[in-house]
């Protein structure tokens, strides 16, 4: 326990000097408020002068919400695409800690050393995989925090239930932890691989391309995200993790570490 | 403290260490001489259960490698060929993690009396990074040494500092040879395995020779001494050849070269014969083979 927290607080004393780590933590959660926020504040004056405001939503919502008018639904709906951007935090931030801290003791040749003490490989996974996802996993629910908090007073409580349904509340408590885990798993199998930290930021973040497609597939309506949409991507997620996490574990073995890591 | 008994380590077609049997003694400064490429890192690395072995076995401290890393880890230390400090963090800061990370119980007081012991302890609020070669070095020594290991492993301690940090490299050592620790030493300094070492070894991939360095030069050798002449030495190497403890003349320019085995007992009978065949001696002396000389010979063969 000891071990593995003095990883961890190693991890984010070198890696918070790092400005684009810094900047993906500490920024990156800013703006995704922030869009979510400037786009209510712009709608929200536009709600009398569009005609059609009482008349219910079309088919196009299907049974998103039944019990809103077509407007309401529609700020419900863009709503919801903000929120499943949030999803992307926690995958976006652990892969950048992850990757310069991994690639960052490559180049540094600091592994040697580290894996000469008797640090067993689960508690130095664990660490290094804690100092990506808490920082992660705490910057995505302080901005969803504050972002609930501002929306509370720019829509209107019928709409703000939406907001705060179990879905999204499953989403950004369960899912994203998910997704952070998932993040580290691949930036580990990636920065043994590669030499910049950089590189290794960007491939390890492909891992939300599945977030992507989902983000556009409710866009263009091919997929409306529901309640079992969001169950059945933690399911997925979780399987991925497991399996990724096996294999990430493989590849971060002394031997291997000190033989085949490029 | 150390046997290992075949150990080999084989890298897809690089066969990098071939069946090396060697047994080290508690207390023992243990020199592992060979070329770039050796396999000298490799050798450290499985006898610190870094990597495993393709065969062979070895214990370390009655530890089996293999079977008893965590114990092997725990009770050794290991001075990298490269220093791999956190170059962002402050001494005082790499130290007190490894400290955490060798279960060292008094974290503070450890990491204190070695940066002190190296001398950097005025400096132990700045960044490693900041540290010149000889530095980061010694802060490394200092990391080697926080849960007192019995065995220590140094891969080239001092290799590419200047003469004045290497000098203080060593001096350390032979401080920790004082202690009754044991060390392993891989290096290219010749001089530094000379002066360090109480055995050595020539390795590259198989183990060449192990012995003292003494033993080393009189095995290859024997003794000669030089007798420097006013006048050209040819003159007198029949007179030499023909006396029956000379093993081997050499007469070079003004030099007269003889190989015996006791010098102190014959020289001043070689001296009376030369004065009396005529000769004008200006400095007798021994000449000493550097490990240099056996080394090279070793591992060019
Ligand atoms: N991971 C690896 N994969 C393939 N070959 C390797 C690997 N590590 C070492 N080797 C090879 O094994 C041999 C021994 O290497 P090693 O680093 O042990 O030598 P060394 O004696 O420490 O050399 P140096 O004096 O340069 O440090 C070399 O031929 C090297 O190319
Ligand atoms: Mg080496």
């Amino acid at each position: 326990m000891e071990k593995i927290k003095t990883i961890i607080l190693k991890e984010w004393a070198e890696v918070f000097k790092n400005k684009m780590v810094l900047f993906t933590v500490a920024f990156l959660p800013l703006i995704f408020i922030a869009m979510p926020l400037v786009t209510l504040a712009a709608t929200a004056n536009m709600g009398g002068e569009i005609s059609s405001a009482d008349s219910p939503p079309d088919e196009f919502f299907g049974d998103l919400c039944v019990d809103l008018s077509e407007y309401d639904c529609t700020q419900v709906y863009m709503l919801n695409i903000y929120t499943l951007m949030f999803m992307m935090l926690p995958v976006i931030i652990p892969a950048s800690i992850a990757s310069y801290s991994i690639v960052g003791e490559k180049t540094a040749r600091s592994l040697e050393p580290l894996l000469a003490t008797p640090i067993t490989i689960a508690e130095l996974v664990t660490g290094k995989a804690l100092a990506a996802i808490i920082p992660a996993v705490a910057a995505t629910w302080l901005a969803f925090g504050i972002y609930v908090a501002a929306a509370w007073f720019m829509v209107t409580e019928r709409i703000f239930a939406y907001l705060v349904a179990p879905m999204w509340l499953t989403a950004v408590f369960i899912v994203g932890p998910l997704l952070a885990l998932m993040a580290v798993a691949a930036a580990i199998m990636i920065s043994s691989r590669v030499s910049d930290p950089r590189v290794a930021e960007q491939l390890s973040a492909i891992v939300v391309l599945p977030l992507v497609m989902l983000l556009i597939g409710q866009s263009v309506g091919f997929i409306l995200i529901d309640q079992r949409v969001i169950l059945w991507m933690g399911v997925i997620v979780a399987a991925l993790d497991v399996g990724l996490m096996y294999l990430a574990v493989k590849v971060f073995q002394r031997e291997t570490i000190l033989t085949r890591w490029k | 403290m150390i046997k290992t008994e075949n150990l080999t380590k084989k890298f897809d077609e690089t066969l990098a260490v071939d069946r090396l049997t060697l047994e080290i003694d508690e207390g023992e400064v243990f020199g592992f001489l060979g070329p770039n490429g050796a396999g000298k890192t490799t050798t450290v690395r499985m006898l610190t259960s870094l990597i495993a072995p393709s065969a062979g076995t070895a214990t370390v401290m009655g530890y089996q490698i293999g079977a008893d890393d965590q114990q092997i880890r725990r009770n050794v230390g290991i001075l990298t060929e490269t220093p791999g400090m956190y170059d962002r963090l402050s001494a005082w800061r790499n130290l007190t993690i490894y400290a955490t990370l060798y279960e060292v119980e008094n974290v503070e007081q450890q990491v204190e009396k070695y940066l002190k012991m190296l001398g950097l302890w005025e400096r132990r609020h700045d960044a490693a990074g900041t540290f010149s070669k000889g530095m980061r070095q010694k802060l490394a020594i200092a990391r080697t040494l926080l849960h007192e290991p019995k065995i220590i492993f140094l891969d080239e301690p001092t290799a590419g500092l200047d003469p004045e940090a290497a000098k203080l490299v060593r001096d350390f050592i032979a401080e920790l040879k004082g202690e009754g620790r044991t060390i392993f030493i891989c290096t290219h300094n010749l001089d530094e395995a000379d002066r360090l070492c109480d055995r050595v070894a020539v390795f590259k991939t198989r183990l060449r020779v192990v012995d003292s360095p003494q033993a080393l030069r009189k095995q290859l050798y024997g003794r000669q001494v030089v007798f420097h002449l006013a006048e050209a030495a040819e003159g007198y190497a029949s007179m030499a050849e023909n006396l029956p403890f000379i093993k081997r003349v050499q007469a070079v320019g003004n030099k007269l070269v003889l190989s015996l085995e006791e010098p102190e007992q014959h020289n001043p009978d070689i001296i009376r014969q030369l004065v009396r065949a005529g000769a004008n001696i200006q400095f007798v002396g021994e000449l000493r083979h550097s490990l240099e000389d056996i080394y090279l010979q070793l591992v060019n063969d």
